[in-house]
This record gives C-alpha cells, sequence and structure tokens, in this order.
C-alpha cells in the first residue's frame, strides 16, 4: 500500500515530469492562459498516461522490441483520441478551446516517457498509479501557472471576475504579457528554482567549473 | 509443424517476442483492437457532438439577434425556432426558392468549392480568399409577416485568425442590433476584446448605410467624437488592437457591400416587407 502511494506522490514535488525531468513543457506553455483549459488538459493528460500505463504494462511482455515503440504509440494515440472524441461530446465549448492540443498529448513526452520508462518493466497495477502520479505532477504545474496567468493576466479566475478590469470598468490594469506564451517560461523557471532551493536534492551537479583568470604580473 | 498448428493463436503467442510471426500477429492484434476502441467511440459520440455543434450555431445566432441571453428560460435552440432560415444568392439579393444541399454553416460553405469562388487580392479586402455564393440568413418577422430582425453570417481576417462570427440588423436593413465573432483566435486581451460584451454593445443602434444607400459604418482608431454627426456610422477601435480592428471593419464593410449581402438589404429597404 505505501508503495502504492510512493508512485503516487514521488512525482508530484520530488519528482515532477516537469520541473525535474523537463518534459511536457509546449502543452505547459499553451493552454495555461486559463484555468479551465489548464484544468481539462490536466485531466486529459491524467487519464490518457494511466490508461496507457496499464495496458502497455498489461501486454508488455507480448511487446516485441523492434516494434515497441510503435506499440506504444498506437495505444496512446487510441487513447487520446477516445479522450478527445469525449471532450467535443461533454465539454465541446472547452475542446474548442483547446483545439489541437489535446491531440498533440499523442506527442508529449511524459505519456511516452512513463510508457517506455515504468510501464515496460511493471505490474499493471503499479503502472496504473505511476501514470496517475505523474499526470498529477503534471496538473499541479499546470494550475499553478495557469492559476497565476489568468489571475494576472485577465483579472479572472475559471472567468470569474477576481481583479476588475479597467476594460470592464474596475481599476486593474491586466498585464498582457501572462497571456503570452514565454510568460509560462518564467512562471516554470520560477517554480524550479523554488523547488530546488528547499529540495537542494534536485540541483545538478555542475558539469564544468569555470577556472580562475590566471594571474597575468604586469597589471 | 502442421499447417494448422501455425495458425494456432496459442502458439503464436507463445513464440520468442523477436520471431517475425509474433512481431505480425502482435501489430496486427494491437491496431485491431484499437481501431475497434476508436471506431465505437466515435460511432457512438457523433450523434453528441453534432448536437453541440447545432446548439453552438443556435445559440450564436438567437444571441446576436437579441432574442436569447444566457439564463433565458428557454434554450437557444428553441428560441431559433422563431427564426426563418432563408438561403441568399450573394452579390444579386435574390432569395433560393428551393434550399441548396448544403449544411447551413459558413465554414463549410466556404470551402465548398462548388458554392464558392475564388476572389482576387484587389477585390478581397476582408482577406477571405474564396467567397460563399449563398449563404443561410436568419429573418425575424413580426405578427403581419414584417421583417425586424435580420441575422447574417459573416467572417473575415483579423490580425492572425479568420474570424467567424454574425451581424444582426433591425428590419429597417440599416441599423445595426448586434455584432458577434464566435471564432477568432487574435491576442488574447488585444485583438481578442472584439468578443468582450462591452465593445459589442458599441455597435447597437450604429447606422449600416448612409442616405444614399452607401455603405456608411466603420471602425475608427481610438475613440468616436458623438458630437459630429459621423458617430451614427463610427464604431471606436478595440485599445491595443488597430489590425483586428482593421479587420472587423474591413470584413463587416465587405459583407455589406454590393458583392455580398448588398442587394438583400436594399431590396429589404426599398419594399419594406423583405418578400
Amino acid at each position: 500500500m505505501s508503495e502504492i502511494k510512493k508512485t503516487l506522490t514521488q512525482p508530484i514535488v520530488a519528482n515532477n515530469p516537469i520541473i525535474l525531468q523537463v518534459l511536457g513543457i509546449c502543452s505547459a506553455l499553451a493552454v495555461t492562459s486559463k484555468l479551465s483549459t489548464a484544468l481539462t488538459m490536466a485531466i486529459a493528460l491524467t487519464l490518457v498516461t494511466a490508461f496507457s500505463n496499464l495496458f502497455i504494462s498489461l501486454i508488455r511482455e507480448h511487446i516485441p522490441g523492434s516494434i515497441r515503440i510503435i506499440i506504444q504509440m498506437t495505444i496512446i494515440s487510441t487513447l487520446v483520441i477516445v479522450v478527445d472524441q469525449f471532450l467535443k461530446a461533454f465539454a465541446f465549448e472547452i475542446s474548442r478551446e483547446l483545439s489541437v492540443f489535446v491531440g498533440l498529448i499523442i506527442t508529449n513526452c511524459i505519456v511516452m516517457g512513463r510508457a517506455e520508462a515504468y510501464a515496460m518493466s511493471h505490474p499493471p497495477v503499479a503502472s496504473f498509479w505511476d501514470g496517475i502520479g505523474n499526470g498529477l505532477g503534471y496538473s499541479a504545474i499546470l494550475l499553478t501557472v495557469g492559476f497565476v496567468r489568468e489571475l494576472l493576466g485577465s483579472g479572472t479566475l475559471f472567468g470569474y471576475p477576481v481583479l476588475l478590469t479597467v476594460n470592464d470598468g474596475g481599476w486593474y490594469v491586466p498585464n498582457g504579457l501572462l497571456l503570452l506564451p514565454p510568460s509560462a517560461f518564467f512562471l516554470i523557471g520560477l517554480i524550479i528554482w523554488a523547488v530546488r532551493t528547499g529540495q537542494p536534492k534536485q540541483r545538478e551537479t555542475a558539469e564544468f567549473r569555470v577556472r580562475p583568470a590566471p594571474q597575468s604580473e604586469g597589471v | 509443424m502442421s499447417n494448422s498448428e501455425t495458425f494456432n493463436l496459442k502458439a503464436i503467442w507463445a513464440l520468442p517476442n523477436d520471431d517475425l510471426r509474433k512481431i505480425v500477429a502482435v501489430a496486427l492484434v494491437v491496431c485491431f483492437f484499437c481501431a475497434a476502441l476508436v471506431s465505437a467511440t466515435v460511432v457512438a459520440l457523433r450523434p453528441l457532438q453534432q448536437h453541440n455543434q447545432a446548439a453552438f450555431r443556435a445559440k450564436n445566432i438567437v444571441e446576436v439577434a437579441g432574442i436569447w441571453q444566457p439564463g433565458s428560460p428557454i434554450s437557444p435552440a428553441e428560441a431559433l425556432k422563431s427564426l426563418e432560415q432563408v438561403w441568399v444568392e450573394l452579390g444579386t439579393g435574390r432569395v433560393l426558392d428551393t434550399p441548396p444541399p448544403l449544411p447551413a454553416d459558413p465554414q463549410k460553405i466556404a470551402r465548398d468549392p462548388n458554392w464558392s469562388q475564388p476572389l482576387a487580392r484587389s477585390e478581397d479586402p476582408a482577406r477571405i480568399k474564396r467567397q460563399p455564393k449563398v449563404m443561410p440568413v436568419y429573418l425575424k418577422r413580426d405578427a403581419n409577416g414584417k421583417v425586424t430582425v435580420i441575422v447574417l453570417p459573416i467572417h473575415g481576417s483579423g490580425l492572425w485568425s479568420t474570424m467567424w462570427g454574425f451581424l444582426a440588423l433591425e428590419g429597417d436593413g440599416t441599423t445595426i442590433r448586434g455584432l458577434k465573432f464566435y471564432q477568432q483566435a487574435e491576442t488574447p486581451g488585444l485583438g481578442g476584446e472584439v468578443e468582450n460584451p462591452k465593445w459589442r454593445a458599441l455597435w447597437h443602434g450604429k447606422r449600416a448605410f448612409d442616405e444614399q444607400g452607401q455603405v456608411a459604418i466603420h471602425v475608427v482608431k481610438g475613440r468616436v467624437d458623438p458630437n459630429t454627426p459621423e458617430a451614427q456610422f463610427a464604431v471606436d477601435g478595440l485599445a491595443g488592437a488597430t489590425l483586428t480592428s482593421k479587420g472587423v471593419d474591413q470584413t463587416v464593410r465587405f459583407w455589406l457591400s454590393e458583392r455580398a449581402y448588398g442587394p438583400f438589404l436594399q431590396s429589404l429597404r426599398s419594399k419594406g416587407d423583405g418578400q
């Protein structure tokens, strides 16, 4: 039981796929200008990672090594299409806003990474929880970034006005930079800094050191 | 090993993973199950998705017509029933007697090679590249059969995207009731403010045509001076979104022009009853 708990909680802070492994950055930039799209994307990715891990783990002993990546891709893309179809049927307006980004979960490195690194060598139940855990790690970052971007960029949270903007007759002048993709880079960078300050273990050892400049005598 | 054993599934499953027969078998089985799952989902969910599409279009039409807003007691589809859909030939204003074999979806019509024609750059201010030959127009009539509301589908390029929307006019064929873009990808917070209800409300009551019947409505840069006679034909531009504002201006003016809905609106204005 504690093993499952560890699989589930490890990827949220200690081994987060976005901030430690720096995977899945593309969609983290694209869908976080609003919390509603960030939340939908987070749920979609968590489900896809969990079930792709489950199915790949179920047949892992029969997957020929030579076509293993293609088999993984087939299973992942099937799940992504199914999720996309469900969104179009049950969350139509949000699926319009997410447009191609749900489809792009297929190429999200977190899903592929967990399939290859975990599901291929672990039993189905553990793989499923590993998928949920990594999905939650991705979700935590997406929601944090989405919270800051929507609050400061539009003055709203989940579309509800929190800081009344000047355009709507209030006082808050929205910071347009936060609605543009680069702001997500800055925020993710700040989160990585904060987490590595708290957890020094995550700091990478320097690959090289800058040598002190040679002392020249004449000066 | 006999032939029947070679095609025994269990025997293939027991083969080593790098055996060619096993590779082909695993690939086929995975493909079969995945294809079945995708097909089943698509077929099972299609009615719901089509319902959503239709409801989304209905909601935009009745909202711009001003006969429905979020919170109304009836559904948008219900409200849409009070509108009459007619097919208008663009450029001539003729109302088709028999509906063409087209879905009432402007995006599909604009792509249909049989029902749209390419536009030269010089005659394409809204930068839409292909002009539809017909469009579904929605009319609301009062008890005497007099047209009171006209809803026209329009689209044109903004800064980044094609903006798809509806323009609603009063029955006089010139006073604007509303403008709504339901699909656009302009800069959020700047051009994206074309969806802002405050800005959309500025269009209400403006006049599209001058006394001579020429298209007069336009978007100005900055604010409209309400003390000039021009003010009835002008709408404030969006702050910080000059190119999106220009796109809206060109789009609205193109669709009201002689090439598009102009002749249809002309006939409504002269007859006054839209028949």
